[in-house]
């Protein structure tokens, strides 16, 4: 939560930013994904490299598709950035910090950031993938943020598990549900502040963490510093940043990020007819099965003989079980080479050898988790723009 | 097309103090955000729309929709409705179909 004077401050500055008189530089370069009205800029912030730019002000960075293929951890400094409020955080004192926690317990407490780097810590690597990952590629096009397939990325988190400081306040009886706020705020009263909420047991099960390490270094700022939720295969949304309020609480918390935004048809797929509204909607949760092509891109050309295919596979938890590949358009599905295996949140890597003889090709990548889940050919679709895991195809030539 | 993204890479360029030591010093950290880099497109209203979007959200938001027939009138009406009901953007309900107007001849 943001107090009246910061934000006073910030809405004066975001009037001045915007303003005609506002210094402008060069573009650094620009970047064009693969769908309509799909040009970005290519924009560098502090403890990031180049990113593809989204929107500024709040700031929404996407990863450059590339990085995926450097290996299955996605470094610090290309990691995705999503907030929803302009009122983002931008002095922190680490020795200031606190976490509070409070609601339905017996003993509501603070703690400092040093005092929950000395609680038992533990170690996961899960990927965080926005809800609106893919978002651009909808068909027909729904509004939101146009994003192409690199709002997700893999890392080892380190921090304490929230059951840990759950059970040090003492959850009461009749809980319910556990809410989450970060220091990120609105701009005006009238906007509701961006406040997750999970159920209980979910909260309670040891992995959902409070994370204050990212790939052995602190979080990047825009990353949450000096403290995030990381909810082991969900959506991104429940990984409130800047994490600084946690509220036990004896009902299903209505504020408007879970009972309006971030939901998905209440059907098995999560999807509908495109183009129609659903019946009935529920929160957005778990992450359904993806993997990815990373070594080879749309529209390459490449040597006619013996190559290597590559990429990343995940899902929510299950674990990947089996990754394939066709290149003869689904007649014949040849089994990958999974990667070495970080953990069931984790990218899990694959290979392939294949041998392409003069002439085009459309190759489809196609995993399946440990639950015999799998990734549709044909696209589903539904109003917000969530949920894609459409099998995807990279066309190539050879020759 | 080019003329709209614009950067100012030594502002992007300035480091965060202490970033990545805060569990050695716990310095505190003071973090710069590159300066904005999209500006709304001239058209109809266009100070309208700068008083009443700019508050909460930079002209990227807008520019990056959807584009082309399907995403009109229609579109926008909704847009901005979502802005006003669901986000609680204080927009005068004169100025809507203004603001309309200049999203769907603009964007």
């Amino acid at each position: 939560m943001l107090d009246r004077r910061e934000m006073m401050k910030r809405a004066a500055v975001a009037t001045l930013a915007t303003g005609f008189g506002s210094i402008r530089a060069l573009a650094l370069d620009t970047v064009t994904l693969p769908f309509d009205n799909g040009e970005r800029p290519l924009v560098k912030y502090p403890q990031k490299r180049p990113m593809i730019g989204l929107t500024s002000r709040p700031p929404q960075l996407e990863t450059p598709f590339s990085i995926f293929n450097d290996g299955a951890i996605t470094p610090n400094n290309a990691f995705f950035v999503r907030y929803h409020l302009a009122g983002v955080p931008l002095d922190i004192d680490p020795d200031k910090f606190t976490l509070e926690i409070k609601g339905k317990v017996d003993h509501p407490f603070k703690l400092s950031l040093q005092e929950i780097r000395k609680l038992p810590a533990v170690e996961l690597v899960a990927v965080n993938q926005c809800s609106g990952n893919s978002r651009g590629f909808s068909n027909p096009r729904v509004p939101g943020g146009q994003l192409a397939n690199g709002a997700m990325g893999n890392a080892r988190w380190r921090g304490v598990p929230l059951k840990t400081v759950l059970d040090k306040a003492g959850v009461q009886q009749g809980a319910k549900q556990v809410t989450f706020g970060g220091m990120d705020g609105p701009m005006m009263d009238t906007t509701p502040d961006f406040v997750k909420a999970l159920d209980i047991d979910h909260a309670r099960d040891g992995e959902v963490m409070l994370a204050y390490g990212m790939n052995g270094d602190d979080l990047p700022v825009l990353n949450g510093f000096p403290l995030r939720l990381v909810v082991p295969g969900y959506y991104g949304t429940y990984w409130v940043k800047h994490l600084n309020e946690i509220t036990v609480i004896d009902s299903v918390f209505d504020g408007f990020w879970m009972k309006t935004a971030y939901r998905i048809p209440d059907t098995p797929c999560g999807c509908i007819e495109p183009g129609t509204a659903p019946k009935a909607t529920v929160p957005i949760n778990r992450f359904n099965v993806r993997s990815f092509i990373t070594n080879v891109t749309d529209g390459a050309k490449l040597k006619p003989g013996a190559t290597t295919l590559k990429g990343i596979a995940f899902d929510g938890g299950k674990g990947i079980k089996e990754v394939a590949v066709t290149i003869d358009g689904g007649k014949t599905w040849m089994p990958a080479k999974l990667g070495k295996y970080l953990g069931k949140y984790s990218f899990r890597e694959w290979k392939l050898p294949v041998k392409l003889a003069a002439g085009s090709y459309e190759l489809r990548v196609r995993a399946t988790n440990n639950a015999g889940d799998s990734q549709p050919m044909d696209p589903l679709w539904n109003p917000p723009g969530y949920l894609r895991n459409v099998v995807e195809t990279v066309r190539v030539t050879a020759g | 097309m080019i003329s709209r993204f614009f950067l100012l890479p030594l502002v992007a360029a300035i480091a965060v103090a202490g970033s990545n030591l805060a569990s050695l010093t716990a310095a505190p950290v003071s973090y710069a955000l590159p300066e904005e880099i999209a500006a709304f497109k001239p058209g109809p209203n266009l100070e309208m729309v700068q008083n009443n979007c700019t508050a909460c959200h930079s002209a990227d938001y807008i520019q990056t929709q959807p584009q082309g027939a399907k995403y009109k009138k229609d579109f926008w009406q909704a847009e901005v409705t979502k802005m006003i009901k669901l986000y609680g953007a204080p927009i005068e309900e004169a100025d809507v179909p203004k603001i309309v107007e200049y999203l769907a001849a603009t964007y």
